[in-house]
């Protein structure tokens, strides 16, 4: 048991240090990619059609003879956009309704968590189906569609964690102290919650990551001239055969960026 | 200076309601330390909680008066309490593990009170009182204390950290619930001589509340003795001690010497 105990803790420092690597390396190119890209991602280049990966064309060229690389690098950084976007608008939607219900209780929390119940039956994936069916495509709707499906299963983490923390001796010192209630939820009480929100931050983003690139594929994302590693797999999958490079290389970066913050996510548990 | 009468408390989280604390009489003077006795379970918690206005929850009603510094404090509108917490009435519990918040350096939760209801110090002045405070809780090093975050401090220590915290707005009543249960006894008794010298310098009233009836008899010159929620007598220390009037609190008694004599 000894052994097993130092054998998972070794485990997750390793997950910890390469997702550490993974994810600063994808953040690099992300940032790199606001500011440089090799070529203009939207130029043609008609002798460059279908290029094979060389010094020239780190990844190759896809069938208008457009930079795969530099098309990657702007597509990364909208997919990082969205799901962060999604990600904050769950986690800070999630805390507020997670902490008022769960610190508060009675029939306020009955209600809303009922509410929760009902919308968190449904995949996230289907909710912003039926959102974005509603309210039209687009990269503004995809985020506000994602992140309102998100929204159950923070509230609930959130939720679960005040009412752990409520009747603590310290958050009734506060009270006997006549700190008032606010004050208590988001500086007494916010702060020790961060642990378990931050892993479940990253697993989210995971999420929102592939439900974007989800999304994307299916064609009801992001729309050209935008691109994002969803769109651009799709893209990608009609010349599977004629340029492999292009489907390999936008769907290796998918892979590495949820990739990171999962080991990250596990890493940082312990 | 504060009076509570006929304070009944009734849980209602269950199906059948409980009556969990009955017809509760006292009266505490200022500058007097009043000690509360009774097995666990007996309801000194609950009353202690009732005075200091933190049983207003869906799931528990209070019937009866506490009037503290005339004013009535279970009809008292949240915000007319929420003055008087911490500023007039400071509160310390029995576990000094729990009862500090985790991830919050001991300044920042001992100049908590300060900030709530004298926002009008300045950070400075804030700063020294808070060290002033922690050297008269008897703790050295006040200055390095105050960056250190709970987990570094002995149990003992924390439990002077509370006091300080409650003490810092220089309450006039400070309900102490089982202060040095989670101690030693060498370290129960430097607490017990610490209160005791508060309430001697600072005229704070102290409301005692424990299991052990010779610690209490060794503070407080008025004791309380509760049983199932309700008072089973009530005098002088060491009338009580000597003469107990109830079958209870000869029981009380005779349980002292089994516990602290040595089995040789
Ligand atoms: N949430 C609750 N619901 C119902 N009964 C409770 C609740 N909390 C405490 N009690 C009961 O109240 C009684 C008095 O508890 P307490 O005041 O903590 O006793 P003491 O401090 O004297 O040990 C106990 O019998 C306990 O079981
Ligand atoms: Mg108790």
């Amino acid at each position: 048991m000894q052994i097993g105990k130092k054998y998972s803790k070794k485990k997750h420092s390793a997950n910890l240090i390469i997702g550490l690597v993974i994810t600063s390396t994808m953040l690099f190119l992300i940032i790199l990619g606001f500011f440089y890209t090799p070529y203009d991602p939207t130029k043609m280049d008609s002798s460059a059609k279908l290029a094979a990966p060389s010094l020239s064309h780190l990844m190759g060229c896809d069938n208008f003879g457009r930079d795969i690389f530099s098309r990657v690098l702007k597509g990364m950084g909208n997919t990082f956009i969205i799901a962060f976007a999604t990600v904050v608008i769950g986690v800070v939607s999630g805390i507020i309704i997670g902490a008022v219900t769960g610190y508060f209780g009675g029939w306020l929390d009955e209600v809303v968590m009922r509410i929760n119940d009902v919308v968190f039956a449904f995949p996230s994936i289907l909710l912003a189906l039926v959102f974005i069916s509603l309210f039209g495509t687009g990269k503004y709707n995809v985020v506000l569609a994602l992140g309102i499906a998100f929204v159950p299963s923070f509230a609930r983490i959130v939720r679960g964690e005040f009412i752990k923390y409520r009747e603590m001796d310290y958050v009734k010192s506060a009270r006997l102290a006549g700190v008032p209630h606010m004050r208590i939820i988001f500086v007494h009480i916010l702060p020790n919650t961060m642990t378990v929100l931050l892993s479940s931050i990253m697993i989210g983003f995971n999420n929102a990551v592939l439900a974007e690139a989800g999304m994307s594929y299916l064609g009801i994302g992001v729309q050209p001239p935008d691109a994002s590693l969803g769109s651009m797999l799709s893209e990608a999958q009609g010349y599977l055969f004629s340029a492999p490079n292009y489907a390999v290389f936008t769907g290796l970066m998918i892979i590495l960026l949820v990739l990171g913050f999962s080991l990250l996510a596990d890493g940082l548990k312990n | 200076m504060l009076e509570v009468k006929n304070l009944n408390i009734e849980f209602h989280d269950h199906d059948a309601p409980e009556h969990i604390v009955r017809n509760i009489n006292m009266t505490l003077k200022y500058g007097e330390i009043l000690g509360i006795v009774g097995e666990s379970g007996s309801g000194k918690s609950m009353t202690a909680m009732a005075i200091a206005g933190l049983l207003r929850r869906h799931d528990v009603t209070t019937s009866g008066e506490i009037i503290f510094d005339k004013k009535e404090l279970l009809s008292a509108k949240r915000s007319e309490l929420r003055k008087i917490q911490g500023n007039d009435i400071g509160v310390i519990f029995q576990e000094p593990m729990t009862s500090l918040n985790p991830t919050k350096r001991i300044g920042w939760q001992v100049e908590e009170s300060l900030k709530i209801h004298k926002p009008e110090i300045g950070k400075a002045e804030r700063y020294r009182l808070v060290i002033e405070s922690l050297k008269n809780v008897e703790l050295d090093n006040p200055e390095l204390i105050y960056k250190k975050y709970p987990h570094e401090l002995s149990g003992g220590m924390r439990q002077r950290v509370m006091i300080a915290a409650a003490m810092i707005c220089a309450p006039k009543l400070l309900i102490a619930d089982e202060p040095t249960t989670a101690l030693d006894v060498t370290i129960q008794l430097q607490i017990v001589k610490l209160l005791q010298r508060l309430n001697r310098e600072q005229k704070t009233s102290i409301l005692f509340i424990s299991h052990d009836l010779s610690l209490v008899k060794s503070i407080c010159g008025r004791i309380l003795v509760m049983h199932d929620g309700e008072k089973v007598e009530e005098g002088a220390a060491d009338e009580i001690f000597n003469n107990p009037g109830q079958e209870y609190t000869r029981e009380l008694i005779n349980a002292i010497p089994k516990l602290e004599k040595p089995k040789l």
